[in-house]
């Protein structure tokens, strides 16, 4: 009897003494989810891991299921989308995949039938800490790439409006402040993700940078995403003036625009940056935050918007906070006003199911006991389905 | 020495010790002045003044010399202490014929709340035999001759025990040949076995405290070897209860937990309730009995409560130790502390209130594993002249 307890108590502390595999990733919604270990091979994973690799096919049969993102794609499409978690995972299993999940699927169908005369639709991700909503995100933007839409992604606001180190007062407007080095790293990564359509897309004016350089009107929005790279200290006008001109010119119809930022309540929060003189600085000031708000109203069309909440870069929000109104503020939230919330949610047992033959099928679960129900019931216990949860003791086992 | 807490009741404040022992009002000491006191009762076996040589009296010998009281003062004290205990349970409103020890207990605590922590250092009233310790009598006559035969050994009641037992063996042992030449083959089984069961031999210091002489361990070792090999033979009922003097009771070996019964409320659920602390925390938990493992305190999930995994995994424990992770609900409140307190508080508290769902087995082996004892840590008091409770102020030379 004594042994046997001794056997249970060392086993309640096992997952405390797991063993290190690698460097934890971030998995919200991962990889194809493998067979049962009971299952017999082929049929559980024909049941977790689906080849459409297109997210235009995906629908309700693939929910829980893992396709896979080809390595090149990813160059093109997520230069600076992903989760540095979720990034780190990739580098480590050597492929990128993604669970199929019903917010995801329902955000696409909306996408689909987006209509392009009416303004842009505003769709909000909300949801618990950890649930997968920046993981929505990129497979909403995977697939508007794959349908050849101009995306415009802001992987994370928050980083605009904290632990910037330059800020410049902006020649085009005294009050607001320049944040040169986020401005050109996003123009860098913006370039990357969508060449092809810099050549097409034409300025419909003249810009004047400084007195030595100008951008002529018909010129290709190439060239001004050039200067910003280039001249960084215009790189915030650069970003304001493809802003503007991509607003414009979606309603002609060319392209499809698709607006995809994560972390939008930053935009309306408090910033930790100060001035000079220690006073602290409002969103408002910041030229950045300006051009994006522009850019999150609804008042122009063709495309949609699609946003996320976050509180996990948000500054001065208490850690339960998660609904928009608590997230966004008064302020933000009349602004967004109106939006389709889409709520995501912790794993329903499908998807954890699937999570976890992923991870066995990579050879991610090393621990003994992970094998066994006994150990996947302690891990669902301890994580309570999250997946940022899950992920997190997993890079222990 | 130290000095009796003066109560009101002049009668009781004899009777109550700070824990330490009341040194002799009298001095004792020279030997004629005892063998005076000899001289009127001759051999008498109860306390009396043991030969002391005078010794100019210094701090560190006073400490080290077994204190001596004579039979006088101890039946005095005795007196003193039925008085009291009168006195006492008239000022309870008891009934002083049926006072017992307990209700004395009782009556000391109410009247002197003691926050101490060391339990001997608190007030006690207990009969002095309880308190002083026993002593030996005078072990020779008035002519210097010893009375014991075994007195020149040093330890008379442990040889004069040995003699006798020994001489219960040989006893044993011819009985036995002589039956065995009557009954060939005929092996009566031993009742031993049944009577050793829940029961121990004496230890050591109960023996010395019984014999009232120091033993060494080897001489304790012989004992005990001894009363087995008494054991070992056919014996009757004298030799049996012989035995029996040295063997003590185990206390009970499982604590009797205390259940919670089961309760219903309006839907018809069952659920238990249990209560638990730590450090300061205190937490209530109520566990459902058929649930899918969702854990609510305060109000909110126990994800966003307990952030850091450890905390989650206290709360796991109960639950996973009796291999029902998913099958109940728990509702919880808790208050105080920090948060690895509060996570143990209500770990207690959810293991108590599983009692109730669970089997006698079940419940012995989680006391076993620590999940229903209280634990005792709390914080320590800072001491003044040092920084902390053990940290010591930094020492320098000069």
């Amino acid at each position: 009897m004594l042994q046997r307890m001794a056997r249970l108590i060392a086993r309640a502390h096992q997952l405390n003494h797991g063993r290190f595999l690698h460097a934890g990733t971030q998995a919200p919604q991962s990889i194809a989810a493998h067979l049962d270990d009971q299952a017999p091979g082929e049929s559980a994973r024909a049941l977790s891991r689906t080849q459409e690799c297109d997210p235009a096919s995906h629908g309700e049969r693939h929910e829980g299921q893992h396709y896979s993102i080809s390595l090149q794609d990813m160059k093109t499409v997520f230069p600076h989308g992903l989760p540095p978690r979720y990034a780190m995972q990739v580098k480590t299993f050597g492929e990128a995949c993604l669970m199929v999940r019903k917010p995801a699927l329902e955000l696409l169908r909306y996408l689909r039938n987006t209509n392009c005369t009416h303004p842009a639709v505003r769709y909000v991700l909300y949801g618990e800490k950890g649930t997968g909503k920046t993981l929505s995100l990129c497979h909403a933007v995977h697939f508007c790439a794959k349908q050849d839409w101009l995306v415009l992604h802001i992987p994370d606001a928050h980083r605009w409006v904290k632990n910037c180190r330059n800020l410049l007062q902006s020649t085009y407007n005294k009050q607001r402040l320049d944040q040169p080095l986020e401005a050109s790293t996003w123009l860098k990564n913006f370039k990357t993700s969508n060449e092809r359509f810099l050549s097409q897309i034409k300025v419909a004016e003249k810009y004047v940078w400084n007195k030595r350089e100008s951008t002529e009107q018909g010129s290709p929005l190439g060239e001004v995403v050039e200067q910003g790279i280039t001249r960084v200290k215009s790189a915030t006008d650069a970003v304001g003036v493809v802003l503007k001109e991509l607003r414009r010119q979606s309603a002609l119809g060319a392209f499809r625009l698709l607006v995809a930022v994560d972390g939008v309540n930053a935009l309306w929060g408090r910033t930790t940056l100060k001035r000079q003189d220690k006073s602290p600085i409002a969103p408002e000031e910041l030229a950045l935050v300006q051009h994006l708000r522009k850019m999150v109203k609804n008042d122009w069309h063709g495309g949609a918007i699609v946003l996320t909440l976050s509180q996990t870069g948000s500054l001065f929000k208490p850690r339960s906070a998660y609904l928009p109104q608590e997230l966004l503020g008064k302020e933000g939230f009349d602004a967004l006003d109106p939006f389709v919330p889409i709520l995501v949610s912790n794993y329903n047992p499908k998807e954890w199911e699937s999570c976890i033959q992923y991870y066995l099928e990579n050879n991610w679960l090393q621990h003994e006991k992970a094998h066994t129900k006994e150990g996947l019931q302690e891990l669902l216990f301890l994580s309570n389905a999250n997946p940022e949860q899950l992920e997190r003791l997993c890079a222990h086992l | 020495m130290a000095a009796p807490c003066k109560v009101c009741c002049a009668a009781i404040s004899h009777r109550l010790f700070s824990g330490g022992r009341v040194t002799l009002t009298q001095r004792q000491g020279f030997w004629p002045a005892a063998a005076a006191g000899l001289q009127t009762g001759a051999r008498f076996q109860i306390l009396r003044l043991k030969h002391i040589t005078v010794v100019p009296t210094k701090k560190n010998v006073a400490a080290s010399r077994r204190e001596t009281y004579t039979l006088d003062f101890i039946k005095k004290q005795i007196e003193d202490f039925n008085i009291g205990k009168r006195h006492l349970a008239n000022m309870m409103g008891e009934d002083p014929e049926t006072f017992t020890q307990e209700d004395i207990d009782r009556a000391i605590v109410y009247l002197f709340p003691s926050g101490l922590f060391e339990k001997r250092a608190r007030p006690v009233m207990k009969h002095p035999d309880y308190i002083f310790p026993k002593q030996r009598a005078i072990q020779w006559g008035e002519d210097g001759r010893p009375f014991h035969f075994l007195f020149y050994t040093g330890k008379q009641s442990y040889y004069s025990l040995m003699h006798e037992m020994y001489g219960k063996l040989l006893e044993l042992e011819t009985r036995q040949t002589q039956t065995q030449l009557q009954a060939q083959g005929l092996a009566l089984e031993k009742k031993t076995t049944k009577d050793l069961i829940g029961s121990r031999w004496l230890i050591k210091e109960e023996l010395e405290e019984m014999l009232v002489e120091k033993l060494s361990d080897q001489d304790y070792a012989q004992f005990i070897r001894m009363l087995e090999r008494l054991l070992t033979m056919q014996h009757n009922a004298g030799e049996e209860d012989f035995v029996q003097r040295f063997r003590r009771s185990v206390t009970i070996q499982s604590r009797q937990q205390l259940i919670e019964p089961v309760q219903f409320d309006e839907q018809g659920m069952a659920f238990s309730t249990g209560e638990g602390k730590r450090k300061s925390a205190r937490a209530k938990a109520v566990v459902y009995e058929h649930g899918s493992g969702r854990i609510k305190i305060n109000g909110t999930d126990y994800m966003l409560y307990f952030p850091v995994r450890q905390d989650r995994e206290q709360l796991m424990f109960p639950f996973h130790f009796l291999d029902r992770l998913g099958k109940h609900d728990v509702t919880c409140t808790v208050s105080g502390s920090g948060r690895s307190a509060q996570a143990g508080a209500i770990r207690l508290a959810t293991a108590k209130a599983l009692c109730s769902f669970v089997t006698e087995d079940e419940v012995e082996w989680m006391r076993q594993a620590g999940l229903l004892t209280t634990d005792p840590r709390v914080r320590e008091r800072k001491k003044p002249g040092q920084e902390g409770a053990r940290r010591k102020f930094t020492w320098k030379k000069r």
